[in-house]
C-alpha cells in the first residue's frame, strides 16, 4: 500500500479563476489620474493661488512650505501652475486622441469594408501619412494655421491617425469574418446596423487599450510641440510651455523644469499602466 | 516477455487543489487487450489517461494502491523516469492531430524526434524507420508524405502520421484519447482498422471515447466514467448489450442511429413518440436547382465545390444532406440561407426567388424582408455570438428583426428560453459562461425568435456529447412539431441524419450522389458512395432490433476495406 504524489510541471488541464486582486501599480495609476482629472475640472481645489499672478519679490523660491514646487522667474507659483496645466494639457492629449482615432475610424472603416480598390487607396494613404515625420507634419500645419492650441491638437491627432487606422483596418478585417456578423446577416439586420452596433465596437474593443495609453503618447507630443514654441503661448500654464521657460535657468532654479516634467512622466506612465492592466482584465474576459 | 507487459492500476484517484475528478478506479490491461474508457466530458477520462503516462497536469495529485506497468511502479517514477517511459513502453496519440503536431515540421520530422530523443538505431536507420512507421499505419507515398507539413495533410493522414509517432518504439502499450473523433466516417473507419493492426500485433490498447459505437469496434473490456467514478465495468458485449447500470443505457439510449425517427433519445420524457409530422405532399418552402459554386484555390486552381444541387423543402419536414468533409454541403447551406451568391442556378422560397445567379440575382435589400423566415444554427454557437452580449441581449437582437416592440421583449425572451428549456435566470449571462449544450439551446431561441418557417440546421450537434446531442436533437424535434418548423439539416454524421430526415441528399465532391426518402436511403441504398459511407459507419452490438435498416451483406460493405473484417458486426 503506497501512496505517493506525482508532481509534474506541465500545463494544468483545468484553468483556474484567479480572484480579482487590485495590484498596487495599477491601484496608484488610477488613483493618480484620477486626480488629474479631478484637477483639470476643478483645479481651485487643490491650487489655492492664481497660475499668472506675477509677483516680482516672490521670484525664484525653491520649494517651501508656503509654495510647494517653488516659483518662477516672475513670482508665480508653480504648484499653482502645475494645477492649473493640467486642464490645458489633458485637453489636448484627450481632443488629439479623439481626432486620430476619429480619422482612424474613418479610415480603417473604409480600408477594411470597402472593398480591394478602395482599401488600396487607403493603404498608400497610410504610408505616405507614415512616411511624413510627425514633427514636421505639425510644422507644416502650425505653418499654415499659425501656432496655438487648436492647430497644436490638430497637428498632434493628425500625427498619430495613421497608426491607429492600421490597427482599426486589421480589426475590421478580422471581425467582418465573424461567425457573429454573420448570424445578425442571416437574422435580417441591415448593413449600417451590423456596422455600428456590432461590427465597430467588437473591432474597437481591443483598441481601448491602445487608445489609454495613446492619450498619454498624445500629452508627451504636444507637450513638446509647446516647448518648441508652436503650441501654447508663454505665459498661460501648459506643462511643454512650461519646460520650455524653465529651460533658460535649469542650472539655478531646477525646480522650474523638474515639476512640470514631473508631472509629463507621471501622468504618461500612468495611463500605460492603467492601459495594461485595462488589457489584462478585457483579456481574461474574453478567453 | 510479453506475459508481463501488464498495466495494473489498482484504487486511482486524482485531486487538483482538493477537488476530486477521479475516484478510486481499478482495472487491469493485459497484453493484446484493449480497454475503452467511456464517459462523457468532464468525466474523467482523459486525465486518467493522462495520470498513467505522468502528464495529469500542474497541482494535480495521483494516488493509487497500484499503478504500474510491465512490472515497473509508475508512482515513485521521477520526472526522468516518465521521460524514458513516454514513448517507449507507453505511446500516446492526441485526439486533435492538427493542434497536437507542430505546424511548421515536417510530420517525418515530428516521428524522427520520438526515435533521436530516445537514441534509437543510427541516422540511416532512423529514416527508413519513419517510412516503415508511415507505412505501417497506411500512408500513401510515404517518402513524400514524411516532407510535408501537417496543414498540408488531410484529417486522416494526420491521426495517421500521430499514431506513427506514437508507435515509433513499438511501445506495448498505446494509449488513443478520442483517436477518431471529428474525423468522417469512412476517415474513422480506416483509423480504426489502424488500431485494429496494433491490437493484432499483440500490444495492449487503451482507448478513451464517448463514442459507444467506436467503442464496440476495438474494446475487450469496457469501463463507463461518470463524475470521475466508475458506473460500470465489465467485458464489452456485456455492457453494450446488457448493461446494468442505468447511465450506461441512457448513453446506449442517446445514439441516434440505433432509434428510428420519432423516438426521445434522451431519457427525461421517456420514449415516447413525437406528433405526426406534415406529408410529402405538404407546400415547397425552399426549393433549390441547379445550383453551382466554384472557387479559385491559393494554387489558381478551380474547384468546383458545389455542382448541379437542387432539392425541396417542404413545410415541416427535415431534409438532410450528408456528406463527408469537402462535399460542399455548407456551400449549400450558405446559398440556401442567401449568405452567398451560387455562380449558377436558384433558390426560390415561396415561390419567389431567394437567391440566383447571373440575370435572376436578388437584391440584398429584397431578401432582407424575409430573412425572419429562414433562421440558421450553427455548429459552434459561441462564435455566432456578439462576445460582448449576454443571452438575453442576444435574444432581443434577434427580436428586433422581427419587429417586436421593447416592451413585449423581456416577456418574449422568458417564453423562448422556456420553449428551449432553459432556466430564466440565464439570460443575464454571457454565453462563455454556459455550457455547450446551453449554448446551442441559446442558438436555437435566437433561431425560432422571429417565428421562422424554415431553420438551416448547419452540423448543429456535432460537438456536444452524446447525452447532451440527444437533448438538442429531441428539443428540435419537439419545436418542429409544436411550430411546425422545416429543417434543412445538414451532418456528417449518419446516425444523426437517419434519425432526423425525411428525405435524405447524399453529397460529394459537391454533387448529389443520392436524394431519396430516409427509409428507401438507409434500406436500399443505390450509389455505391452511399453504401460505402454506410458501411464505414460503427455500430453498437446487438444493436436494436426494431430498427428499420438491415445489415448490409458483407459484399457491399467491404467495397473499400475489404482486407478489413471491421464491418461485419453481427446485427
Amino acid at each position: 500500500m503506497s501512496e505517493l504524489t506525482l508532481g509534474t510541471p506541465l500545463p494544468a488541464i483545468r484553468v483556474q479563476r484567479t480572484p480579482r486582486v487590485w495590484r498596487v501599480g495599477p491601484l496608484l495609476a488610477v488613483t493618480f489620474l484620477l486626480l488629474v482629472v479631478i484637477a483639470a475640472i476643478v483645479p481651485q481645489l487643490f491650487a489655492s493661488s492664481d497660475p499668472l499672478a506675477i509677483v516680482p519679490r516672490d521670484a525664484f523660491h525653491p520649494p517651501s512650505w508656503a509654495h510647494w514646487f517653488g516659483t518662477d522667474q516672475s513670482g508665480r507659483d508653480i504648484f499653482s501652475r502645475v494645477i492649473y496645466g493640467t486642464r490645458q494639457s489633458l485637453f489636448i492629449g484627450l481632443a488629439a486622441t479623439a481626432i486620430a482615432m476619429s480619422i482612424a475610424i474613418v479610415l480603417g472603416l473604409l480600408g477594411g469594408l470597402g472593398g480591394a480598390r478602395i482599401d488600396r487607396g487607403v493603404g498608400w494613404l497610410l504610408e505616405v501619412l507614415f512616411a511624413f515625420p510627425s514633427l514636421i507634419l505639425a510644422l507644416l500645419f502650425v505653418a499654415i494655421f499659425g501656432s496655438g492650441i487648436g492647430p497644436l491638437i490638430i497637428a498632434t491627432g493628425l500625427g498619430g491617425a495613421p497608426g491607429y487606422a492600421r490597427m482599426v483596418r486589421g480589426q475590421v478585417l478580422a471581425v467582418r469574418n465573424a461567425g457573429y456578423i454573420e448570424s445578425a446577416k442571416a437574422l435580417g439586420h441591415p448593413p449600417l446596423r451590423i456596422i455600428i452596433r456590432q461590427l465597430l465596437p467588437n473591432a474597437m474593443r481591443p483598441l481601448i487599450v491602445t487608445l489609454t495609453m495613446g492619450v498619454g503618447q498624445a500629452i508627451v507630443w504636444a507637450s513638446a510641440l509647446s516647448f518648441l514654441g508652436l503650441g501654447a503661448r508663454p505665459p498661460a500654464p501648459e506643462w511643454g510651455t512650461m519646460l520650455s521657460m524653465g529651460r533658460d535657468f535649469i542650472a539655478n532654479a531646477w525646480w522650474l523644469t523638474f515639476f512640470p516634467g514631473l508631472f509629463i512622466v507621471l501622468t504618461t506612465l500612468s495611463t500605460t499602466v492603467a492601459g495594461r492592466y485595462l488589457q489584462q482584465r478585457l483579456e481574461g474576459r474574453l478567453s | 516477455m510479453s506475459e508481463q507487459k501488464r498495466l495494473i492500476v489498482e484504487g486511482l484517484s486524482i485531486e487538483f487543489a482538493g477537488q476530486s475528478v477521479v475516484r478510486n478506479l481499478s482495472f487491469t490491461l493485459e497484453p493484446g487487450k484493449t480497454l475503452a474508457l467511456v464517459g462523457e466530458s468532464g468525466s474523467g477520462k482523459s486525465v486518467t489517461a493522462r495520470s498513467l503516462i505522468g502528464l495529469a497536469g500542474e497541482g494535480a495529485r495521483v494516488t493509487a494502491r497500484t499503478l504500474s506497468y510491465a512490472g515497473q511502479d509508475l508512482l515513485s517514477l521521477s520526472e526522468r523516469g516518465w521521460r524514458d517511459l513516454r514513448g517507449k513502453d507507453i505511446g500516446f496519440v492526441l485526439q486533435d492531430a492538427l493542434v497536437s503536431l507542430d505546424p511548421l515540421r515536417p510530420v517525418g520530422k515530428e516521428i524522427l524526434e520520438v526515435l533521436e530523443t530516445h537514441r534509437w538505431g543510427d541516422r540511416q536507420s532512423r529514416g527508413e524507420r519513419v517510412i516503415e512507421l508511415l507505412e505501417t499505419v497506411g500512408v500513401p507515398e510515404p517518402q513524400l508524405r514524411a516532407r510535408q507539413r501537417p496543414d498540408q495533410l488531410s484529417g486522416g493522414l494526420r491521426q495517421r502520421a500521430l499514431i506513427a509517432s506514437a508507435l515509433a518504439l513499438n511501445p506495448g502499450l498505446v494509449i488513443a484519447d478520442e483517436p477518431t473523433t471529428a474525423l468522417d466516417a469512412t476517415v474513422q473507419a480506416q483509423i480504426l482498422e489502424v488500431l485494429q493492426q496494433i491490437k493484432a500485433r499483440g500490444d495492449s490498447l487503451l482507448i478513451i471515447s464517448h463514442d459507444l459505437a467506436v467503442v464496440a469496434q476495438l474494446a475487450d473490456e469496457v469501463l463507463v466514467l461518470r463524475h470521475g467514478e466508475v458506473v460500470e465495468q465489465g467485458p464489452m458485449e456485456q455492457v453494450l448489450r446488457t448493461p446494468r447500470h442505468a447511465y450506461t443505457r441512457s448513453l446506449l439510449d442517446a445514439v441516434p442511429a440505433e432509434h428510428a425517427r420519432g423516438t426521445r433519445l434522451s431519457p427525461e420524457q421517456g420514449g415516447k413518440a413525437v406528433t405526426e409530422r406534415p406529408g410529402a405532399d405538404s407546400p415547397v418552402l425552399l426549393k433549390a436547382s441547379g445550383l453551382g459554386k466554384r472557387y479559385v484555390g491559393p494554387d489558381q486552381q478551380v474547384r468546383q465545390v458545389v455542382d448541379g444541387v437542387g432539392f425541396e423543402l417542404r413545410a415541416g419536414r427535415t431534409l438532410g444532406i450528408v456528406g463527408e468533409s469537402g462535399s460542399g454541403k455548407t456551400t449549400v447551406a450558405r446559398i440556401a440561407l442567401g449568405l452567398l451568391e451560387p455562380d449558377a442556378g436558384s433558390v426560390q422560397f415561396l415561390d419567389v426567388p431567394w437567391s440566383a445567379a447571373g440575370d435572376g440575382r436578388v437584391a440584398e435589400k429584397s431578401r432582407r424582408l424575409h430573412r425572419r423566415d429562414i433562421s440558421v444554427i450553427y455548429q459552434d454557437p459561441l462564435s455566432s455570438f456578439d462576445p460582448r452580449w449576454s443571452v438575453g441581449q442576444i435574444l432581443a437582437d434577434a427580436l428586433d428583426v422581427a419587429g417586436i416592440p421593447f416592451e413585449q421583449q423581456r416577456a418574449r425572451i422568458a417564453q423562448l428560453l422556456h420553449q428551449v428549456r432553459l432556466p430564466a435566470e440565464l439570460s443575464t449571462r454571457r454565453p462563455l459562461q454556459l455550457s455547450g449544450g446551453q449554448r446551442q439551446r441559446v442558438a436555437i431561441a435566437r433561431a425560432i425568435a422571429s417565428n421562422p418557417k424554415v431553420i438551416i440546421c448547419d452540423e448543429p450537434v456535432s460537438a456536444l456529447d452524446v447525452s447532451v446531442q440527444a437533448q438538442v436533437l429531441d428539443l428540435l424535434a419537439d419545436l418542429q412539431a409544436s411550430l411546425g418548423l422545416a429543417y434543412l439539416f445538414i451532418s456528417h454524421d449518419l446516425g444523426v441524419i437517419r434519425h432526423v430526415s425525411d428525405e435524405v441528399l447524399v453529397m460529394r465532391h459537391g454533387k448529389v450522389v443520392e436524394n431519396a426518402s430516409v427509409e428507401s436511403l438507409f434500406d436500399n441504398p443505390q450509389h455505391e458512395y452511399t453504401r460505402r459511407l454506410l458501411g464505414a459507419v460503427p455500430r453498437l452490438p446487438g444493436a436494436d432490433t426494431q430498427l428499420v435498416v438491415p445489415p448490409l451483406e458483407p459484399e457491399s460493405a467491404v467495397l473499400l476495406f475489404d482486407e478489413s473484417r471491421l464491418w461485419k458486426i453481427a446485427i
